[in-house]
């Protein structure tokens, strides 16, 4: 363009100091056509790059609403998720807490009884020391029936606090899947501005169930049931 | 209600499926095999003896309301009782699995004590 300009302008210089009337004309002419090419390409090149802009506006506005609505909602899921783990944790560690001490407590009193017993048998003992130990039997018995019942129902409460894991399985997976539409957008927008052939779709896992019932989420419709009572009220008035 | 018969549970969670079975040994159901989704769970359905199914909702290959309308259009498994364990809480699919007939319901998460009350509920109908 500059070097075309410059060829252009020592043809004028020259044909103007030869008073060249025709030959200015003509060089003139060519000067602004040159000029005008450029004006072309220029708008040629402003309206493709407008296109291209409104192209990825229209990803964009997804990607606005994945990081409007989405992302929050991903957010509070996973804080629920933190929660519900955090409580089966907190239920397996109270009770593993209140079980260690009768564990232990009774582990004691079989080996001092055991001791004891040795020596019975090996005929080392009074007949006082030999009821006091019959009265502690006894007591250990007894110890050791509401012992084994607490354990039993404390096991029993840590089995049920490992329900986390299936719900709170289920609700990650469903963030996954979220993320992944986000890659995949993120990804279009990227091939835009980059001009490079976009990849083969990925193929998104759809899941038609809504899933577990996340509070304050799931729930605001009223079309949800909260709990088991819910539940049984619902049923009841379908004649079950 | 027999104490001995045989429980089909079915999730696709192993810890979910260890759950129920420990909470059915603890009521005394101790006679229980286990199936992690719908399509596993059919052919042991389908070869007999199974005389109570418990499953979940949402799982791969073939969901539990799919294996509840499967069950309950095969003329062998018509009565079976069957009590759905979900997290699936909306109401109209409590209401499309009452319509596909499931015998129980319950939401996850869940106490022992309603597992146990459902289960006594269906049986005590179905003994009546």
């Amino acid at each position: 363009m500059k070097s075309d300009l410059l060829h252009l302008s020592k043809g004028l210089v020259a044909a103007l100091e030869k008073n060249d009337e025709a030959g200015c004309d003509e060089i003139l002419d060519q000067i602004a056509d040159l000029r005008e090419t450029h004006l072309f390409n220029e708008v040629g090149r402003l309206t493709r790059q407008l296109h291209d802009t409104m192209v990825s506006f229209s990803l964009d506005s997804k990607i606005a609403a994945i990081a409007e609505h989405d992302i929050p909602d991903a957010k509070e899921r996973l804080h629920y998720v933190i929660a519900m783990t955090e409580q089966a944790a907190n239920q397996t560690l109270t009770v593993v807490e209140n079980l260690l001490p009768v564990s232990e407590q009774l582990g004691s009193q079989a080996a001092t009884l055991s001791g004891k017993w040795g020596r019975f048998l090996d005929r080392e003992m009074p007949f006082a020391e030999f009821k006091a130990m019959s009265h502690e039997i006894s007591q250990h018995f007894e110890y050791s029936k509401h012992s084994l019942d607490n354990i039993h129902s404390g096991l029993n409460d840590i089995l049920m606090a490992q329900g986390f894991q299936d719900i709170t399985g289920q609700i990650i997976r469903r963030v996954i899947d979220l993320v992944q539409d986000l890659e995949t957008s993120m990804v279009k927008v990227i091939s835009i501005s980059s001009r490079k052939p976009a990849p083969s779709e990925p193929s998104a896992v759809h899941n038609d169930l809504p899933g577990p019932v996340v509070p304050g989420i799931d729930d605001k419709d009223g079309d949800v049931a909260g709990s088991q009572v819910d539940v049984d009220d619902l049923l009841s008035s379908l004649g079950f | 209600m027999d104490k001995n018969m045989k429980i089909l549970i079915v999730d696709d969670f192993s810890t979910m499926r260890r759950i129920v079975k420990n909470l059915l040994k603890d009521l005394g159901f101790t006679n229980t095999i286990e199936a992690d989704d719908g399509r596993s769970a059919l052919p042991i359905l389908e070869k007999g003896g199974i005389d109570f199914l418990v499953t979940d909702w949402n799982m791969p290959g073939m969901t539990g309301i799919d294996l509840l309308k499967a069950v309950r259009s095969n003329p062998h498994l018509v009565n079976l009782p069957v009590l759905m364990v979900t997290a699936e809480a909306k109401r109209e699919q409590i209401i499309m699995a009452a319509q596909a007939g499931v015998n129980g319901y319950v939401i996850k998460p869940f106490t022992a004590a309603t597992l146990k009350e459902k289960i006594e509920k269906i049986f005590e109908r179905i003994d009546r």
